[in-house]
């Protein structure tokens, strides 16, 4: 294949915790496949290449980027502003990008709140004169600069047009290499769709439903023995499940660990959390003498554990800033 | 004052931003390498289960989600005070061994070989898993594609999940092993162990058989007296699962060997203002500055740390290498900067030995994987050898087990001040006219790359990797030349 025929690709970051940019090594011998047919143009965490190369290309010069990472200061805003102006397609790659993931949850805090718990409070930070990162620093030699942290995590979609959405934290390397396929042979899905699956993960996993359905308590995994068969949610564990996309091939489950949410909610659910929270209530049936209250006041940090990987996304986006 | 900047640092899983500041002479004034993320972990891990923490940490980094995962699940251990059967305590160290393997194949591979084999000087184009591909041929490409592949199923297998594991329960693992399983695990690492020899005999031929390459490693500019950490067994061979924590001073000589309970009387962390990262030093030497020798507090961590600070090796082809590397560097402590590639490799080989020692006990296929906790939690630690060095987790709670405060302190920036220093020095050696050439500016790079340094890690405090700009700046300031990579 001639060389003009190429495509072009680019993978991104930003803020991320870079599994998604090496899962996508996971792909394996269809890296082969894939270099075969396009050009990966811009890679910071494999491959040498200048930010200014970006900026001199054409508005859709880039075929495809994967978007990786959610969006938490200014250089992450006008990166994505920029790479999505340079591509033909834009994939929001990863729950973090998608949802806001693990790092929304200090949509709970600020930014001010999280530094100063990591510089001043911490019990081996010894910082009697309470020194703080400074955005600009007169050093002797010369001035220095770093970024403003931003209260708020945002999603990809929330800041720029986003194309396609792959969920996981991170996509699976079989997801992976679908979405792959997908971009080399041009037969992506129709614009704004989801690629994983649609349904909810109670539909792959294949622990055993007896239809005991009747929450008394709630037990965490690591207070109680698991059954290895059956339904977890049945055992009193929360598990995200019912109110989270399938795709994942119910990795969690199949080592007897409930999920935590990391797909995003499946088609036709706004907010993963409320609908994990309706689920729960509808088969949560409290044993004599005990209302509905007393066993929901079992539930450790409902919060953390029905929004683990969407909070940024969802209706609540982040807890009120009191200034 | 000239400063130069390189931004970015690629192939590094983080982000970093390096100014040089030159003098009125062209020479180097300083050097400062910025970590510019920050990401608040400590604080939203507050009014979490700890138990749920284990499957939170590792989005601390996506590069090094096993050794979060361990050190959070060997932290639940001691905040619930329950001891884990000997079965899990063998798979949890047989998966960590394997993840360990599967981790440094990405460094060698994907990340540093690039720039031995490929060559320093080869266009930045050519400087990756691709240039590597074209140099040593498909075949071996494949091989080494192969192998990796392979070892993410077995992780999957193991911890449910290549990246983010969820199997670590306090007290255990969620799901063992049968005995054929076992034994095709221990099948797995018998080759393993063939290809870590045969990664050894690459690096071997192609970087060590070349004197200009030797020339480098055992030279001045990649160089620095320091104190050196590592876990060890009881006979003090390095550990990356379990054991005391031991350090050494530049001389060799032992100079701390401690329980990881007890860190906090041996390791203290400064802020200084122009980095979100903190700088950790020896509490015991204390902080005197970004500088070398005995009088500083700086030590290093990860392969050369580990290496230094440890009697060597408990599986016995690492420990044959072990002796040729320390042979041919001129004894031990070698506090040769690049040799981190070479014991890197040395521990390549002992991953893939002691997976398949574990994998070959009967005992790790055996029934009994957990014990359930009882004790009411208050204060846990948990330590294990991340890849990039020694890793500090530890969680206070309230009696229903909620997480109060939580204290990190990341592989990487056990190394922050030893990089930076690595990095000075280097650019001091190195620009002598104010005028850098590019291959200049990759050799400042790889000071900085040897330490294989995880900023996602480091800065376990915001999730993002940014790579690296380096400025060089003139004695005014002004910025002479930014160098983005
Ligand atoms: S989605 Fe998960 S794996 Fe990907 S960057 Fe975010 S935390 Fe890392
Ligand atoms: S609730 Fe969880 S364990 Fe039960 S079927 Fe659904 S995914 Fe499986």
């Amino acid at each position: 294949m001639s060389d003009k025929a190429k495509m072009k690709i680019g993978i991104y970051w930003a803020a991320s915790c870079g599994g998604c940019d090496v899962v996508t090594t996971h792909i394996n011998e269809k890296i082969l496949d894939l270099i075969e047919v396009a050009d990966i143009v811009f890679w910071p965490c494999a491959m040498d290449f200048k930010y200014d190369d970006l900026r001199q290309m054409a508005d859709g010069e880039m075929d495809v980027c994967l978007f990786n990472g959610a969006i938490r200061n200014s250089d992450h805003e006008e990166l994505a502003e920029l790479i999505r102006k340079k591509s033909k397609v834009l994939i929001a790659f990863g729950s973090c990008a998608c949802f806001g993931g693990i790092p929304g949850l200090s949509n709970v805090t600020t930014a001010e709140e999280s530094i100063r718990r990591a510089y001043l409070e911490e019990p081996t930070t010894l910082n009697p004169e309470k020194v703080l990162p400074r955005l600009e620093v007169r050093a002797p030699e010369g001035d220095l600069t770093l970024p403003r942290i931003w209260d708020t995590v945002h999603t990809l979609k929330q800041v720029v047009d986003v194309d396609y959405f792959v969920p996981g934290c991170p996509p699976t390397a079989e997801l992976t290499g679908s979405a792959v396929d997908a971009i080399i042979s041009g037969k992506l899905p129709p614009a704004g769709s989801v690629i994983a699956g649609n349904k909810a993960l109670c539909d792959e996993c294949d622990k055993v439903k007896k239809n005991e359905m009747r929450m008394i308590e709630f037990k965490a995994p690591w207070e109680t023995e698991i059954d290895p068969e059956q339904c977890l949610m049945e055992q009193g564990i929360v598990c995200s499940g019912p109110a989270t996309r399938s795709g994942c091939g119910a990795q969690c489950t199949k080592v007897n660990m409930p999920c935590r949410g990391c797909f995003g909610p499946p088609d036709g659910v706004e907010d993963q959390g409320a609908a994990l929270l309706g689920a729960i209530a509808s088969v949560v049936s409290p044993p004599a003498g005990k209302s509905i209250d007393d066993v929901f006041s079992g539930l450790r940090d409902p919060l953390g554990l029905f929004y683990r990987f969407s909070l940024a996304d969802s209706m609540l986006r982040r807890t009120k800033i009191s200034k | 004052m000239n400063k130069i900047t390189i931004d970015p640092v690629t192939r590094l899983e983080g982000h970093g931003k390096i100014d040089i500041f030159l003098n009125d002479g062209g020479e180097v004034e300083n050097a400062y390498f910025q970590v510019p993320e920050f990401r608040g972990f400590e604080r939203f891990c507050e009014g979490r289960p700890a138990g749920e923490l284990n499957r939170i940490t590792p989005r601390i980094c996506g590069v090094c989600p096993w050794a979060h995962h361990m050190a959070s699940t060997k932290c639940l251990d001691d905040l619930y005070k329950v001891e884990p059967p000997p079965t899990a305590k063998k798979l949890r160290e047989m998966a960590y061994s394997i993840y360990s393997f599967y981790d440094k194949i990405i460094n060698f591979y994907f990340l540093a070989a690039p720039d031995f084999v490929v060559g320093s000087d080869a266009p930045a184009a050519e400087r990756n898993i691709v240039g590597l591909i074209n140099r040593v041929g498909v075949e071996i490409g494949k091989k080494v594609i192969a192998t990796y592949k392979d070892s993410q199923k077995l992780l999957e297998l193991l911890g449910g999940r290549t990246i983010h594991p969820v199997w670590g329960l306090p007290g255990g693992v969620s799901k063992g092993i049968t005995d054929e399983q076992r034994k095709e695990i221990a099948e797995k690492c018998r080759e393993y162990v063939d290809f870590a020899q045969y990664s050894i005999g690459i690096f071997h031929d192609l970087v060590l058989a070349e004197k200009k390459h030797v020339d480098v490693i055992v030279g001045d500019v990649y160089n620095m007296k320091s104190y050196y950490m590592g876990l060890v067994d009881e006979d003090n061979k390095v550990n990356f699962y379990d054991g005391h924590i031991r350090v050494v001073d530049p001389d060799g000589k032992e100079f701390a060997r401690f329980h990881p309970r007890d860190y906090m009387d041996h390791i203290e962390e400064i802020v200084l203002p122009w980095t979100y990262l903190k700088f950790p030093y020896l509490k015991k030497v204390g902080w005197k500055g970004i500088v070398d020798g005995k009088e500083s507090g700086l030590y290093r961590v990860a392969p050369l740390g580990r290496l230094n600070a440890s009697d060597g090796m408990a599986t016995p082809l690492a420990q044959k290498e072990h002796d040729r590397m320390y042979d041919t560097l001129g004894g031990k402590p070698a506090h040769h900067t690049l040799a981190f590639h070479w014991a890197r490799l040395v521990e390549l080989l002992y991953s893939a030995e002691r997976a398949l020692e574990l994998a070959e006990d009967a005992e790790t296929s055996g029934a009994c994987i957990r014990n359930v906790p009882e004790n009411t939690p208050s204060e846990g630690v948990g330590v294990v050898e991340a890849p990039r060095g020694t890793l500090f987790h530890h969680f206070w709670t309230d009696e229903n087990g909620i997480v109060r405060k939580v204290n990190l302190i990341v592989a990487t920036g056990n190394n922050y001040g030893a990089m930076c220093y690595s990095i000075k020095r280097a650019a001091s050696k190195l620009i002598k006219d104010g005028k850098p050439g590019p291959e200049l500016l990759n050799m400042v790079e790889m000071a900085f790359r040897a330490y294989d340094p995880c900023l996602a890690c480091a800065t376990h405090t915001l999730p993002g990797h940014t790579p690296l700009i380096v400025t060089i700046r003139d004695s005014k300031g002004e910025a002479l030349e930014v160098v983005e990579r």
